[in-house]
């Protein structure tokens, strides 16, 4: 099942980060989002194996799989607080969670706002195709009203999910949007993403040829629509109301980062507390402290 | 006995092998702190000492007990009736004086209690705590003084060295300003010096044992005690959510685990919890959730992928009583099943159960290595009465226990499988190069041996295999089942958790009464130990006494199992379900019941 080409020691490929074949469906926006990420990383040179790639469950969280580094494939809608715990256990490494739309605003939905609050440093990316695909077309959280699937055949009725609105809410220190059908945004928004110190989510909007064909048309000008990109001369990214006033853009909105901030990640302020502690100790081992803890008690 | 204690020469001694002092008041009276207190004199004047307290599940106030028995020998039980009974009002007195033991002695505060004088069965000892606590304390400050006012009672009627006690006061005060140390040793003296020989003709003194050369003990409750066996076991990392009775362990890790280099981090709810702690122990770190019967059904599709991904994890469950929302302060053992076999498809795991406080720690540093060597969830039971109560015990040998964690990312060979059919799972974490540059996967679905999919029939009969014959493996190496009492006889009573102390001393009066039983507490409650039919063949009939229902078809959860292990009709299942902690006399009739 795996590529032939492996990996090499300090020199990353994009043949090298190949690994299974992805089962995704032909046509699926996930492979060019699978292709972004291959070229990001290869760009950036990182150290293979410090790179963790994690998912829950959907046809986008099978990510890991395709991608040749350390990944985890977790329970539906799990991923955040999975990640959460690998970022927070070590320093070193590059941590990237991938999704879907119904793992991240609907199963795991809760997670984000948390997740978010805490600041914790890991790249989150959600590949929304407004549908559940895996399970062949039930409504999806962000499923527009009047969408026909199997749980809706009359048409959705439920409000959909803002994502950007959401995410935006979260606390997430980098929010940003983009298109699969648009390789060279995608990759400047995940460059962006992965060099943010704290919590980066990207939501890429990623079409089901399956059972939403033609879902993001709107932005796709090969298909008659306008792909209108953030102008950062204008827009702040540092400012929360103007990001908001962004979510609330009429569909099919516009694509960049909406807003991005510098504020303390929960692994630092974690590790401030560890030093702290262990500086108090005065060097003692483990044994000792654990039995100075004991004498407390007698 | 201290210098300064001047017994008057009217009383006489009455030495006494142990007691069991229940103080009843409300939770806002510091009761729990007396006995707190006189727990720790306890275990520094090596006796032995248990504790059983009941906590109203309202935040702030309501009727509240604190029950010590002290002794000079080993303490099993917290005592099915009080030898003592100390009611500061009116509902305290009326709720527990049926507690008290005939002949018991019942002191009361008689400014707040009038109790039935004609009541023959008990020894009445009235005096004024309240009002004495105010003239020696000044002000209105009784509410806080009530409490060492009481202590100081307690330490003269039985004869208790009352320096160690102030040294004891002073530890716990000493911290805060010097108005409120010197309070306490007001009331606390006042008590002391009440004189006794006005309502009693004797006071007490705990046995004859010299003490003077024995080490200290320490004290502590289910929950501390748990959660250092954490430690030493090389747990630094965890995540948990609040919940009753688990949260006082997930506030200490979060207080101690900085000072190791770790960390643990209150998460969002049970789901986050369960997958931060498996995220941390995918990283090379083994990590700890934990919570009470609702949020461990909430952590339960976690735990299974941890099952399948064989990554090891400690899960405890600190049980009460169920189901649902359930006696959220009450003791019970109906978590049995849900820890075996709890979240969905074949997943076979570790269920280790603690027997008593000083357990709870052998018990967690134990299930520390399990997960490791067999890179499988374990979950530990213990439950509501462990959890709260204070016992003595020795310090275990940290300097030949105490593991300290080291994350191993050397480098892994190309041939390098985390799922090898062949071999124990050992998992590469995050950072670890592989020479040949194919890195490993981690997956709940169906895999072959190097983490990829594979929905292939052959492979998943033996990764099924793999993961249940790693499992039974460990209980190949467990030691011989040891049974107290007689080796082979009429009964065998079967126990697990924290009925041990109650079932343990039920059988040594039993026995003294010349019955011929032996007492098997089953600490590795799954995988089971295969020696145990073995045993039970040795007795006329096994009795499993547990705290659990006895379900659709007359078994209690472990009976149950027994059956289902042994195929052994000898097997009985007594169970209870009161909510309360299990009683002496509940194993004594239960082992009458089926003599006829």
């Amino acid at each position: 099942m795996s590529s032939p080409v492996k990996a090499e020691r300090g020199k990353m490929t994009k043949k090298g980060l190949a690994a299974d074949h992805p089962t995704w469906c032909p046509g699926c926006g996930d492979f060019a989002v699978l292709a972004a990420f291959y070229k990001v990383l290869e760009k950036q040179q990182l150290d293979q194996e410090k790179i963790v790639t994690l998912a829950g469950i959907g046809c986008s969280s099978r990510f890991p799989y395709f991608v040749n580094t350390h990944g985890g494939h977790f329970i539906h809608g799990r991923a955040l607080p999975f990640a959460s715990g690998v970022s927070l256990a070590s320093d070193d490494l590059h941590v990237f969670a991938f999704g879907g739309d119904g793992d991240g605003f609907s199963i795991g939905g809760n997670h984000l706002d948390h997740i978010g609050r805490k600041n914790i440093n890991l790249t989150y990316v959600i590949m929304d195709n407004f549908v559940y695909g895996l399970t062949k077309k039930q409504t999806s959280p962000t499923s527009p009203q009047g969408f026909r699937s199997k749980t809706d055949p009359a048409g959705a009725i439920d409000r959909p999910v803002n994502p950007m609105r959401k995410l935006l809410a979260s606390g997430a220190t980098y929010v940003a949007r983009t298109h699969a059908t648009q390789i060279k945004h995608m990759m400047e928004v995940y460059e962006r993403a992965i060099r943010h110190n704290g919590f980066s989510v990207v939501e890429v909007l990623s079409e089901c040829p399956m059972f939403f064909r033609g879902a993001f048309d709107a932005a796709n000008p090969r298909k008659g629509g306008a792909f209108e990109i953030i102008d950062e001369t204008q827009h702040d990214v540092s400012n929360m109301p103007d990001a908001m006033a962004l979510a609330e853009e009429a569909w099919p909105g516009k694509f960049g980062v909406y807003y991005q901030s510098e504020m303390p990640t929960k692994n630092e302020l974690e590790k401030e507390m560890i030093d702290s502690a262990r500086e108090k100790t005065g060097g003692k081992s483990d044994a000792e402290l654990l039995s100075a803890a004991f004498k407390r008690m007698r | 006995m201290s210098s300064d204690a001047t017994t008057p020469v009217s009383l006489k001694e009455e030495q006494i092998h142990d007691a069991v002092i229940r103080l009843a008041g409300n939770s806002q009276d510091g009761i729990q702190s007396i006995g707190g207190f006189l727990a720790r004199l306890a275990g520094r004047s090596a006796q032995d000492v248990m504790t059983y307290m009941t906590i109203p599940a309202t935040i702030s106030g309501g009727p509240s007990i604190f029950q010590v028995r002290m002794g000079s020998g080993e303490v099993l039980s917290s005592g099915d009736e009080a030898d003592f009974l100390v009611a500061f009002y009116q509902h305290s007195y009326e709720e527990h004086i049926n507690f008290l033991k005939e002949g018991g002695v019942l002191i009361y505060d008689s400014d707040e209690v009038t109790p039935d004088l004609e009541d023959r069965r008990f020894v009445y000892v009235g005096i004024p705590i309240n009002s004495l606590t105010i003239e020696a304390l000044g002000g209105s400050s009784r509410e806080k003084g009530k409490n060492l006012f009481t202590l100081g009672l307690l330490a003269r009627v039985f004869s208790l060295e009352a320096d160690k006690l102030r040294g004891i006061i002073k530890e716990r005060f000493g911290g805060k300003s010097e108005d409120v140390l010197r309070n306490a040793y007001v009331a606390f003296d006042a008590g002391y010096s009440y004189p006794l020989d006005n309502v009693l003709d004797r006071y007490y003194r705990f046995g004859t044992q010299d003490i003077s050369e024995a080490e200290p003990q320490v004290t502590m409750d289910g929950n501390m005690a748990l959660t250092m066996g954490l430690i030493a076991g090389g747990v630094r990392h965890g995540a948990g959510y609040p919940i009753t009775p688990w949260s006082s362990i997930m506030e200490t890790l979060r207080a101690e685990l900085p000072q190791y280099g770790g960390l643990f981090v209150q998460a969002e709810d049970e789901l986050a919890a369960v997958s931060m702690a498996i995220g941390f122990s995918y990283s090379g770190r083994l990590a700890v959730t934990g919570s009470s019967g609702p949020g461990i059904s909430l952590k339960m599709e976690a735990i299974g992928w941890a099952t399948m991904a064989e990554i090891p994890l400690i899960v405890v469950n600190v049980q009460r009583g169920g189901p649902s929302t359930g006696l959220p302060t009450n003791v019970e053992q109906s978590d049995l099943m849900q820890a075996i076999y709890g979240s969905h498809g074949d997943g076979p795991r570790v269920v280790l159960a603690a027997q008593n406080v000083e357990d709870c720690f052998y018990t967690a540093y134990e299930a520390c290595q399990i997960a490791r060597k067999y890179s499988v969830p374990v979950f530990i039971l213990s439950d509501m009465s462990m959890a709260s109560r204070i016992e003595a015990f020795y310090e275990p040998d940290l300097e030949k226990l105490m593991i300290e964690p080291v994350v191993d990312t050397e480098d892994r060979p190309s041939d390098f499988k985390p799922y090898g059919l062949d071999q124990m799972t050992r998992h590469a974490p995050p950072g670890t190069w592989i020479e040949g540059g194919v890195f490993p996967q981690v997956t709940g679905l169906e895999h072959d041996e190097a983490g990829h999919p594979s929905a292939n029939p052959e492979m998943h009969v033996k990764m099924m295999a793999k993961r249940r014959n790693k499992v039974k493996a460990l209980a190949e190496s467990y030691a011989p089942s040891a049974v107290f009492g007689d080796e082979e006889g009429d009964t065998l009573i079967i126990g697990w958790g924290s009925s041990w102390g109650p079932i343990r001393e039920a059988v040594i009066r039993e026995r003294d009464q010349g019955r011929r039983i032996g007492h098997l507490q089953i600490r590795y409650v799954n995988p089971l130990p295969n020696d145990l039919n073995t045993i039970f063949d040795r007795y006329k009939d096994v009795l499993v006494i547990e705290m659990n229902d006895e379900g659709l078809y007359g078994y209690g959860q472990l009976a149950m199992l027994l059956r289902a292990q042994t195929c052994n009709s000898k097997i009985r299942s007594v169970t209870k379900t009161d909510g309360l902690t299990l009683r002496l006399r509940d194993v004594s009739s239960a082992i009458r019941a089926f003599e006829e």
